[in-house]
């Protein structure tokens, strides 16, 4: 599925400029990134590879499919970097991912939130630690693999888009990102509509040994993938009642922090449902460490508000409708929002399923970002809990 | 470019490739018996006489390894090991907090691994060990020491160590000082008979010879247990074919570094203060490392402290104008820490993460000066704006 193409007058923002930019080209050590540098290289500007060392305590090897901060990481965006002929530096920011990403995820998770810590990354890390850093050093932008679109308009101002793949699109976690981080944003891989093959054969082209590196999934600094348990660690086990809409005890769990709202497995109830169907996590309150459990449609929600917006140019006045995705890799739902005393109130068309307070709710004109904001709040559509 | 790396490794000298490239084409290895390898041999001899002269050594004493990371290990170890099996008691191990790593870690690990306790001679602000230091380490026990190892000069701050005196006093207790003197080969002149060392540490890309090839100058009446087992090579305390191209190519390149060394001092030294000079006119506020006085540091080190600055961005910042220099200091994963020898010297923390390592050679020009002269200045406020992360 490809999206909407944006008009002829707009242009990439790594196109609009005659000069050669100074670039500063995150590299995780994957395809995608190093591709990605590899292009702005391609495209005549002045790049300088850096790796983003996040862990004080790096591992030496990648174990599967997860992670993406292990020594052999940095090695391999280094051989990367060598080839396409660029310098490579390995830039120390651990310190400041675990305050503004680690320690707030288990914040998030411990107050009954859901946090995107890839948001958190791209808000306070690469688009602003290290982006604060490449200015400072006298680089004009920093470029990832991301795909998304940076749209220049004629009056110089700089737009969001979704990727031109939407299959692969990722604006969803950029969409933090306001007017000045975009000024100094650049997606060399989110104007192409190509598939991964693609993107692994074009590395193999250019002689990127990462060609054929597994992708990176699920949250880089919980390298077993096992969340819970990574929670359990950080916030010790505190056991609480799994009770029903009428309050009703049915089961035990080792830690209300553990759970997702609209989580289904892993609940571990032993009586069943009265009408046997299966229950979803509905709420959690960490203050009297309680999680809340019902039927699906339970989980439907005409409504939310949201804090903390940040937008992609010009904050927008008054109620107007949009497309919203409520999690990455989500799809997009319909809604009309306003922005009142600084809280965005967005109101779905049709009721919505899975919205968890923590997640952000991005919002989009077309294939434009307009802003995004943490959902806080939600209303059910049924009964409230 | 302006390569201002040469601490790092220094250009191959003209001479020493094609004594190498000569080389690479003859067949033979120097432990058979047969024609080509009478003529290996001989090579390797005649290389291992004109090495030991240019360092006041006798042939015998020349021991070669595969560089100056082996050298360092076969005499910790070697030594330690050997003067432990003949006196059990003997497992204390004096160096300096300012080594390098080769030896550095050679010592942690005899002390993680092998019942070594490993004491480190304090230092003065400018890295220096001082005899009295050492004598009063020694005479607390003089029975307990298995060897002390100082370096002949540092290779960061480029501070030069009174090698003498604490070979005299070592001697005075009958314990073997050993001495990494990688950095001040060629440079400084360096006399293994008069040095009064028992081993000493040399390399060969540092002094336009190849990669991959070095040497422990070996007092003969030191017989270190080997760290390589084989076939017996180099006097049985190093095993291990001979690299005769590598071994030609590198005596050939120690007689000339040899034969230049006051011309090097002299010239490359009227560099060094220029290029110091020029640093602080920019630059007021940087900290020159070491000892200021030139008797007191090597003639082609320059090393500074960039208040403010990480010596990561610096790096950054000259590398994109084609000046190629280091921060001194090693890297774990890639990420710089603060030095070591810094931190030594009783450098504060956050100071000793903003250093440049300006190391001068013999293809150095009033060009590579001047193209510090001009970018130092503006790179050292570009990098104070963006901090220390």
């Amino acid at each position: 599925m490809t999206s909407q193409t944006p008009q002829t007058s707009q242009r990439p923002a790594d196109r609009t400029q005659d000069r050669p930019l100074r670039v500063l080209a995150a590299m995780s050590g994957g395809v995608d990134s190093a591709v990605a540098a590899a292009r702005a290289a391609e495209a005549g500007h002045d790049v300088t590879g850096v790796h983003l060392a996040l862990s004080a305590n790096p591992q030496s090897f990648r174990t599967g499919a997860r992670g993406c901060c292990t020594i052999e990481d940095s090695r391999d965006a280094r051989r990367a970097a060598d080839v396409i002929g660029i310098p490579f530096y390995v830039w120390d920011l651990a310190e400041r991912f675990r305050e503004d990403v680690v320690d707030d995820f288990v914040a998030e998770y411990e107050a009954g939130r859901t946090p995107n810590p890839c948001l958190r990354c791209n808000e306070k890390i690469k688009f602003a630690a290290l982006l604060d850093k490449a200015l400072a050093l006298g680089f004009d932008a920093v470029c990832t693999g991301h795909y998304a679109q940076v749209i220049v308009n004629e009056d110089g101002t700089r737009e969001l888009h979704r990727a031109s793949d939407m299959a692969k699109d990722q604006s969803y976690v950029l969409g933090v990102l306001d007017d000045r981080q975009l000024a100094h944003a650049m997606f060399p891989l989110g104007d192409t509509v190509t598939t991964k093959d693609e993107i692994r054969a074009e590395a193999e082209r250019r002689g990127l040994a990462v060609a054929k590196k597994p992708d990176s999934h699920d949250i880089c600094f919980i390298a077993d993938g096992d969340t819970q348990g990574f929670l359990a660690n950080r916030l010790g086990r505190a056991e609480g009642d799994i009770v029903d809409e009428s309050g009703e005890k049915v089961g035990t769990h080792e830690g209300a922090y553990g759970f997702t709202i609209g989580q289904r497995k892993g609940l571990r109830i032993g009586t069943p449902a009265p009408d046997g169907k299966p229950r979803y996590v509905l709420d959690i309150s960490p203050v009297d460490n309680t999680v809340t459990v019902g039927p699906a449609a339970s989980l439907d929600v005409t409504a939310l508000t949201a804090i903390k917006p940040r937008w992609c140019g010009v904050a927008p006045a008054g109620r107007g409708t949009y497309t919203a995705q409520l999690r990455a890799h989500g799809g997009e739902t319909e809604v009309t929002a306003e922005l009142v005393d600084g809280t965005l109130e967005v109101t779905f068309a049709e009721p919505a399923r899975g919205v968890a307070p923590g997640q952000a709710v991005v919002l989009y004109d077309g294939t434009r970002v307009v802003g995004s904001a943490t959902i806080a709040s939600t209303v059910r559509a049924t009964a409230a809990v | 470019m302006a390569y201002l790396d040469h601490a790092a490794t220094t250009p191959m000298l003209p001479e020493a490739v094609e004594v190498l490239t000569a080389q690479l084409t003859a067949t033979g290895n120097a432990s058979s018996l047969h024609a080509a390898g009478r003529r290996a041999r001989r090579t390797v001899e005649e290389a291992r006489e004109t090495l030991a002269e240019s360092l006041g050594a006798r042939p015998s004493e020349v021991v070669f390894t595969s560089g100056g990371t082996e050298a360092d290990n076969l005499a910790v170890k070697g030594l330690y090991w050997a003067r432990r099996a003949a006196d059990p008691a003997r497992t204390r191990v004096l160096s300096s907090p300012v080594e390098h790593h080769a030896v550095l870690d050679a010592v942690d690990w005899l002390s993680d691994h092998e019942g070594a306790t490993v004491e480190y001679l304090p230092v003065d602000p400018h890295g220096r060990v001082h005899a009295e230091a050492l004598r009063e380490a020694i005479a607390r026990n003089p029975d307990d020491v298995a060897l002390a190892t100082v370096m002949w000069a540092n290779n960061e701050i480029g501070t030069v160590q009174p090698v003498r005196e604490l070979a005299d006093v070592a001697a005075e207790f009958g314990i073997p000082l050993h001495a990494d003197a990688v950095q001040a080969y060629g440079q400084l002149p360096v006399d293994f008979a008069a040095s009064g060392l028992a081993a000493m540490t040399v390399s060969g890309h540092k002094v336009g010879g190849p990669y991959g090839i070095g040497a422990l100058l070996l007092g003969r009446e030191y017989t270190p247990v080997p760290v390589l087992h084989g076939g017996g090579q180099e006097r049985h305390v190093r095993s291990g074919t001979l690299d005769v191209p590598a071994i030609a190519s590198f005596a050939t390149a120690g007689r000339i570094a040899a034969e230049r060394r006051e011309w090097f001092a002299q010239e490359i030294g009227a560099l060094r203060d220029q290029l110091v000079e020029a640093v602080r006119a920019a630059v007021p506020e940087a900290i020159l490392g070491g000892d200021p006085a030139t008797e007191g540091r090597l003639p082609a080190n320059a090393h500074f402290t960039f208040p403010g600055c990480e010596g990561d961005s610096l790096l950054l910042l000259l590398d994109a104008q084609g000046i190629e220099c280091s921060t001194g200091s090693a890297c774990t994963a890639g990420v710089a820490q603060p030095s070591h020898v810094l931190l030594a010297t009783g450098s504060d923390p956050d100071l000793a993460r903003g250093t440049l390592r300006f190391s001068l050679g013999h293809t150095s020009t009033k060009a590579d000066v001047d193209a510090v002269a001009q970018a130092i200045g503006p790179a050292v406020e570009r990098a104070r704006n963006a901090g220390l992360t």
